[in-house]
């Protein structure tokens, strides 16, 4: 056995992983055993608290201080955000469809501890096979008394219930999933009331994500503490990261935190394919700001880490991309991503980020204008004023702001590549 | 009051029935039901919106609101094979545009619209969350990863060749994909009847047809 927690299974057991009988077999279910038999709700609290595990969606708070914030109110409500669509991430499509399992053992322990009868999976209408394979695992569950009624003869009882999504990439934002949950435009809400406190129809709601909730079962068995002395301080446990773009060894990987970004580029991820050089790196999905070599290659890959150098490592989704890219372009493609994916509430977004794609657009056809760069600028400062990392905010989620970064990247780290596209251009119009 | 779904397939009314019991707030149910009237319609029309709305007690104007805000209730017609042709960052890089256009040919349809046979509509998508095997597509939302412009042609001619009722993600990764995320892990006996992704409780998956 290796140092993985999420993977091991589907590592060690290729075809079968997401079978009940290969998860009891390789001690599923055990965690969720010893939860209900000889643990207080309390006493799971503690021991997530005390792993130091942060939520591995995106904004990286602490699981076990969101979990301590949830209202005493009744009924309440756990919703597991299986809605990844950050582009750059699949790493919670192979945890749902390779070991769906580890993932209902940690709903199961996590309502227990919660005191919630009632938990959700929402995954994203493009994961169909993720969401046959959850639901074919919570149907094997019911059956072999994991689920429903008297769970293991504890009297406690959970029932789940699978939901997909639409295609909108909004509704991974926690409020914009519960609208959605509810049957309605998947609009973020004003925070607060955060969720804990009003969520799913306005009850107590804690929302996990799919990761976050995957890991539950290992700190249980192993205990807080455990999970606590991998990886660095502050960025404990390990992490799935996607890698993706220019790279040799696309794929999930999961690591311990600590690593130098220049060991993951080309240690794990076999380096630039084609003997290409290096150009620039998204760290953490497409809302990130960029990495480039000249800056970079040595700062460690860990969630503070990552922030104290001017971006964030996000769900984990690594981005490559060589020599050979042209910046603008790929700016253009994440731009139009974050116009099309706007829900259109916050006029800084649902305006900025189409005009942020326009004047984009205007300067790759050939059309654009040495005022372009800061135009482009002055859009982005009036979609997040200042233009500072992590972003000032002129509207109620962070989707706006996310649009700003790989306009702020290129100008930032390719400014004469920019320009020289402009001018270029110019001159070809005569 | 008769039922608005009495034209519904039997087994999609007992489905919607259960849908409606297994949340705590009927609205809820809102998008499971709107996936199982596109397959009864062929698509989200305005009927099937009437039908919705009369389930859960709304009007077919706020069924409306909710429908047209999600880009997979397509209000419109959809040929029997919707291809999704995945142009985010991650496949942009490893050559979708390619992809892209390659479909579109073989298709002889454009982004957002329908062959003329009535056989393809054709999309370009956001981020389908295979970057790892990109560039990527997706036939009623089953995936295949690792293409080429080339192998794209391929899958789309042998589509229109062999015509499956039921369209399998592992069979298409087989024939036509290249690098995959990660490991699949096992073949899936399930796959998708009609442009809605393929989930038993929507009634669309191979089971039982």
């Amino acid at each position: 056995m290796s140092d993985l927690i999420l993977t091991s299974r589907m590592t060690e057991h290729p075809t079968d992983s997401h079978t009940i009988g290969r998860f009891i077999e390789t001690g599923g279910y055990e965690a969720l055993r010893k939860a209900l038999g000889e643990m207080s709700p309390d006493e799971i609290k503690a021991e997530v608290k005390l792993s130091n595990m942060r939520g591995r969606g995106g904004a990286g708070f602490p699981t076990g201080v969101k979990w301590g914030f949830l209202a005493p109110a009744e009924p309440r409500y756990l919703v597991v955000n299986g809605d990844e669509s950050e582009p750059g991430t699949f790493n919670d499509r192979q945890l749902m469809e390779r070991d769906p399992h580890q993932l209902i053992e940690g709903m199961v322990i996590s309502s227990y501890a919660l005191g919630v009868d009632r938990a959700f999976v929402y995954i994203r209408g493009e994961y169909a096979r993720s969401a046959r394979r959850v639901q074919r695992a919570i149907d094997e569950a019911y059956e072999a008394g994991y689920l429903g009624e008297n769970i293991l003869g504890s009297g406690f009882s959970l029932d789940i219930t699978v939901h997909l999504g639409g295609g909108a990439y909004i509704c991974g934002e926690e409020t914009a999933l519960l609208n959605s949950l509810e049957g309605r435009r998947g609009e973020p809400r004003l925070k607060p009331p955060f969720p804990a406190v009003e969520g799913l129809y306005a009850k107590p709601t804690i929302v996990n994500n799919v990761e976050s909730i995957s890991n539950i079962p290992w700190i249980v068995s192993n205990g807080g503490s455990s999970y606590a002395a991998i990886g660095p301080e502050r960025s404990a446990g390990t992490k799935m990261l996607s890698i993706s773009g220019h790279i040799k060894r696309p794929g999930n990987h999961e690591i311990i935190m600590g690593m130098t970004w220049r060991d993951l580029i080309f240690d794990l991820g076999g380096g630039i394919p084609e003997g290409r050089a290096l150009k620039a790196w998204i760290p953490g999905g497409a809302s990130s700001p960029w990495f480039v070599p000249e800056e970079h290659l040595d700062t460690i890959v860990s969630i503070d880490d990552v922030a104290a150098s001017g971006s964030m490592l996000g769900a984990g989704a690594v981005v490559v991309m060589d020599e050979t890219t042209n910046v603008v372009a790929a700016a253009h493609r994440i731009v139009r991503f974050f116009a099309h994916e706007s829900c259109g509430q916050c006029t800084p977004c649902r305006e900025g980020t189409r005009w942020l794609e326009d004047v984009l657009k205007r300067i790759l056809d050939g059309d654009g204008r040495p005022q372009d760069v800061d135009l482009l600028l002055d859009i982005s400062d009036n979609i997040s004023p200042g233009l500072l990392w992590p972003p000032a905010m002129t509207t109620i989620c962070p989707l706006g702001p996310s649009a700003v970064s790989p306009v702020t990247s290129i100008t930032r780290w390719f400014m004469p590549e920019v320009e020289a596209m402009i001018a270029a251009k110019e001159l070809a119009h005569g | 009051m008769s039922s608005p779904i009495k034209k519904w397939s039997h087994s999609n009314q007992e489905r919607a029935q259960r849908l409606l019991e297994s949340y705590p707030d009927r609205r809820s149910a809102m998008m499971p039901l709107l996936y199982i009237a596109s397959l009864e319609h062929d698509h989200v029309s305005q009927d099937a919106m009437r039908e919705v709305a009369a389930l859960i007690g709304l009007t077919a104007a706020q069924v409306e609101s909710v429908a047209s805000f999600y880009t997979m209730f397509k209000r419109e017609e959809v040929g029997d094979y919707l291809v999704s042709v995945c142009t985010s960052i991650s496949c942009f890089l490893r050559g979708a545009d390619d992809v892209l256009d390659a479909v579109e040919q073989a298709c002889d349809a454009r982004h957002g619209s329908t062959s003329p046979d009535g056989r393809f509509t054709v999309e370009h998508v956001e981020c389908i969350g295979a970057c790892g095997g990109a560039p990527a597509v997706q036939v009623n939302y089953e995936l295949i990863e690792g293409l080429t412009g080339a192998k794209a042609q391929q899958l789309i001619e042998w589509l229109k060749d062999t015509r499956p009722q039921v369209v399998l993600a592992d069979e298409m990764q087989q024939l036509f994909g290249g690098q995959r995320s990660f490991d699949w892990g096992g073949p899936e006996p399930d796959g998708a009847v009609a442009p809605v992704p393929a989930f038993a409780p929507y009634g669309s998956t191979a089971e039982g047809r």
